[in-house]
């Protein structure tokens, strides 16, 4: 039940974004800010974290997850530093995503050439 | 030639192909929900390996991102993108895809203002306005968070 939930929910997600695509020439980097600020706002509302419990990672993968995990980690960072939290808990929550990307990125330009995008 | 917006506006709607809606969205529904579904048996392998609810999260954007920085890297991700379209955007697949692409292709430009620079023209401002978004918030917890506890 979980999987298909995590099915739905995630393509959902991916529509929503094709939509704003589609209907109003938003760029990619647009929709991605957008959805990640938004993740943050759902979070901060309290709307998100129940939607993580019933899909699972259709709710975490998708970029709005990200913006999820940012809001919970200055949530969190702020109950236990103060008004502190505010600045180190999102970069701490999303620090090993952002690792991953950039280390990911450095290695495949060393090992791969650059291609014709078709 | 010179150009009222509304006249641009109106070339522009002419000139570019209109993309077929339904067939976009379906492609968008089953691969972004591909991906997902994917990211749920990795977490779920996670947990099964021992690891915390946070840590098997974190495991899987990790192990996503490496999955796709390797189909970046021979140049799948983006046949996949083509046709796929917001289903290979909004998945964090599609950010690990925004950092790694730009990574491969500036390496002619050098490692430090061609990779380590380009890496960010799409991850730079998710990252950008997802921490002022998270700092915000955190300014606002701080201040409502005495009332609630």
């Amino acid at each position: 039940m979980h999987y298909l939930w995590a099915f739905v929910v995630g393509g959902t997600l991916c529509v929503a974004g094709q939509l704003l695509i589609d209907l109003t020439n938003l760029t990619p980097a647009r929709v991605l800010v957008l959805y990640v600020t938004s993740g943050v706002a759902l979070s901060a509302i309290g709307l998100y974290g129940p939607l993580v419990e019933l899909a699972g990672a259709g709710a975490t993968v998708p970029l709005t997850g990200f913006g999820h995990l940012l809001a919970q980690g200055v949530k969190r960072a702020v109950d236990e530093q103060g008004l502190l939290g505010a600045l180190t808990g999102g970069g701490a929550a999303c620090a090993a995503g952002v690792a991953a990307s950039l280390i990911t990125g450095v290695i495949a330009s060393l090992l791969t050439k650059s291609r014709d995008q078709n | 030639m010179e150009f009222s917006k509304e006249q641009y506006a109106r070339l522009l709607k002419q000139a570019c192909p209109r993309s077929p809606l339904l067939r976009d969205c379906l492609w968008a529904f089953f691969v972004g929900g591909g991906i997902c579904l994917l990211g749920e048996g990795i977490r779920t392998a996670w947990l099964a390996a021992g690891h915390t609810l946070s840590d098997a999260g974190t495991l899987t954007s990790a192990t996503l991102i490496v999955i796709s920085g390797v189909l970046t890297g021979l140049g799948w991700y983006q046949k996949l993108a083509a046709k796929a379209g917001a289903g290979t955007l909004v998945p964090i697949t599609g950010f690990a895809n925004a950092v790694v692409s730009p990574a491969i292709e500036f390496r002619c430009e050098g490692l430090v203002t061609g990779v380590g620079a380009r890496m960010f023209s799409i991850a730079g401002p998710v990252l950008v306005y997802g921490l002022l978004a998270s700092a915000v918030w955190g300014v606002i917890w701080w201040l409502i968070r005495p009332w609630l506890l």
